[in-house]
């Protein structure tokens, strides 16, 4: 079933992982509070375990024996998917993630299939300060045998979650916990006025645009910033009649730009949007790739949107006043704000 | 210490076959041809050759960075082992893994303390799950308790009851720390913690040591109950290769429990007829795996 617009981002993720359940008996579920009634701290998982009681468990509060086991079952051909509370708390799986679970692939010379997705809620934005606000995914960057993907509202869970699962090395899932609330892509008021759709036979890079094929800038955001770069857009055309195309990838990592390159070089100014704060980030690898490939066709260097490095504070408008906003983006694409 | 009783010729010889692919592995890092990391098991070979006859086809053994004897003892593959090690064709991992890091059908290794202990309660969760006759047997050290994630896998284990077996080789001593020095209380005192049944093993026995634990492995199995059995035993060698710190009188506290001399001093005919052959055969091994062609990069 294609995803329904008016569908919420977390109502998806849960039908795809209903229906991951239901078609394929090698699927598990695991996570801390995840089964019935209280159905994982998000509710991502409300419902799996009443009706799939014997693969969808909870665990004890025990990130790395949680990512341990996943690990153990993937060993065994099973496909689990686990569920970290706070993408924060990813950190207590990390041994597993890269020294178990991706090296596993390939270490003991011939290829060993580790199907597993480790689903990260993750962002700010919501007041739960430095502990549990934070986007990791520039730690998941460049170690062999893991990608790393993110929820987008463009994106159906359910291709998203068997492609995932089909390529045989474990996979991060980063969910932006905003983004949870907001409604798939075409479900929103105001996303009516875009023209949208996909850059790549493999559906991996969606797009959404406003004021033709020429416009004068062109962001790539993973999913969870993609909310607050279409209200950019459209205040920034209001405004100021600046066009914009956002490119949001589903797959952040590794990412071949191929299918991206008659897009970067025909329009002025290449942004690269996400929430890690500075410093090693996903946006940095990505803009020296398009350098590298692209180097004498772009108008310009490709620039970087990203928080400060910094801990992200509890309250809320400081929380604001560090994280990306809408405003922000639409700053920097009226020309208001110099970068 | 209790005299040891006669082993069959296939016992003994499986256990001498650990004892010489050791002592080659240190000549040839003695000889610069083989460099690295190695961590021999001098002293320890009896305990998976006393537990390989408890072990199927459908067992996984989880094994660690002491791993030569767990391996030797569950397939007759020295020049695979030898092989991976020196990076040569015919390793069993293509020379990616190395010592520590070994993977057949029934047996992984790696090199990271207490890692496989919750991938072992995964892998006996599936065989729970599936009716499959196997379970999951993983070797861990007594400076492995000083992991976390050793607790979360045990209170797992023992909360969801999976068919799990945890050897913990008790040599007393944590690279270069002192079992005194490195854990505080007891390892019976951690497993009861957790409700998990626990049972220590004092004896070099081979023979006494299946006894004691046929009827108990064997409820691993049957019942789904997590087990941890902990060897008292004495590791004779150096952690690595060259690093042993212990002073002499601690080096020969170890030395007296080897059941290398004290079984030669039982049964001396026996032995000299089976470690003298054992001895020549892995030297040709040694032979035979250093005339072979290194792996190249892109080799499979």
């Amino acid at each position: 079933m294609p995803s329904c617009p008016s569908e919420r981002a977390v109502a998806n993720l849960n039908r795809a992982l209903a229906t991951l359940l239901d078609e394929d008996e090698d699927v598990y579920v695991l996570g801390e509070d995840i089964v019935d009634p209280y159905g994982g701290a998000f509710k991502a998982t409300r419902g799996l375990s009443d009706a799939y009681r014997e693969r969808v468990l909870s665990t004890p509060i025990s990130e790395g024996a949680l990512a341990g086991v996943a690990g153990g079952l993937a060993l065994r051909g099973r496909k689990p998917v686990i569920e970290v509370m706070f993408s924060d708390f990813v950190t207590l799986c990390f041994d597993q993630i890269l020294n178990f679970a991706s090296k596993s692939v390939t270490m003991y010379g011939s290829r060993i299939p580790m199907r597993m997705v480790v689903r990260c809620p993750s962002g700010g934005n919501r007041g739960y300060g430095p502990t549990h606000s934070q986007s990791l995914q520039k730690h998941f960057l460049g170690i062999p045998n893991l990608a790393v993907f993110e929820l987008s509202p463009f994106h159906d869970n359910t291709t998203v979650f068997r492609r995932m699962l089909e390529l045989g090395h474990p996979c991060m899932f980063f969910e932006d916990k905003v983004l949870y609330t907001r409604r798939m892509f075409g479900g929103e008021e105001g996303d009516s006025l875009f023209e949208s759709g996909f850059v790549d036979a493999e559906e991996n890079f969606a797009w959404a645009g406003l004021g033709g094929p020429e416009v004068d800038h062109l962001v790539i955001a993973p999913g969870g910033l993609s909310d607050r770069v279409l209200r950019a857009m459209r205040a920034a055309f209001i405004d100021e009649e600046a066009t914009t195309r956002l490119v949001v990838p589903s797959q952040l990592y590794p990412l071949d730009i191929e299918p991206l390159v008659p897009l970067l070089t025909a329009t002025g100014q290449v942004w690269i949007a996400e929430d890690c704060v500075a410093g090693g980030t996903w946006g940095a690898d990505l803009a020296h790739q398009i350098h590298s490939r692209l180097w004498t066709s772009l108008s310009g260097p490709v620039r970087l949107l990203h928080p400060e490095c910094k801990v992200i504070p509890a309250s809320s408008h400081l929380e604001r006043q560090l994280l990306l906003q809408a405003d922000d983006i639409r700053d920097v694409l009226t020309g208001v704000a110099g970068v | 210490m209790a005299d040891l009783t006669e082993l069959s010729d296939a016992d003994l010889d499986a256990l001498l076959s650990i004892r010489h692919f050791e002592r080659q592995i240190l000549e040839l890092f003695d000889r610069g041809e083989i460099s690295g990391t190695t961590h021999t098991c001098l002293g320890q070979e009896y305990i998976p050759v006393a537990l390989s006859p408890f072990l199927g086809p459908d067992d996984l053994v989880l094994s660690n960075h002491r791993g030569h004897g767990h391996y030797l003892a569950r397939f007759d593959d020295a020049a695979g082992l030898l092989a991976e090690i020196m990076g040569r064709r015919g390793a069993v991992c293509g020379g990616r893994g190395g010592s520590q890091h070994i993977h057949r059908p029934g047996f992984l290794s790696s090199g990271v303390q207490g890692q496989l202990m919750p991938v072992a309660v995964g892998a006996a969760l599936d065989m729970k799950a599936t009716g499959s006759a196997g379970m999951a047997v993983v070797f861990i050290g007594d400076g492995t308790w000083g992991e976390g994630v050793v607790y979360e896998a045990l209170n797992l284990a023992q909360l969801w009851q999976v068919p799990l077996l945890i050897v913990v080789e008790n040599n007393g001593i944590a690279q270069s720390t002192p079992f005194e020095a490195h854990l505080a209380g007891s390892i019976e005192g951690r497993a009861e913690g957790f409700g998990c049944r626990h049972i220590k093993v004092t004896s070099l026995d081979v023979n006494v040591i299946r006894r004691l634990l046929a009827a108990p492995v064997a409820q691993v199995r049957a019942e789904c109950r997590p087990l941890v059995v902990e060897f008292e035993t004495h590791r004779i060698g150096p952690h690595s290769k060259g690093d042993d710190s212990r002073d002499e009188a601690a080096k020969q506290a170890a030395a007296a429990h080897d059941w290398y001399r004290l079984y030669q001093a039982t049964f001396p005919e026996q032995f000299q007829r089976l470690d003298a052959v054992r001895h020549r055969h892995m030297a040709d091994t040694v032979a035979e795996v250093s005339g072979r062609p290194l792996i190249g990069v892109h080799d499979a």
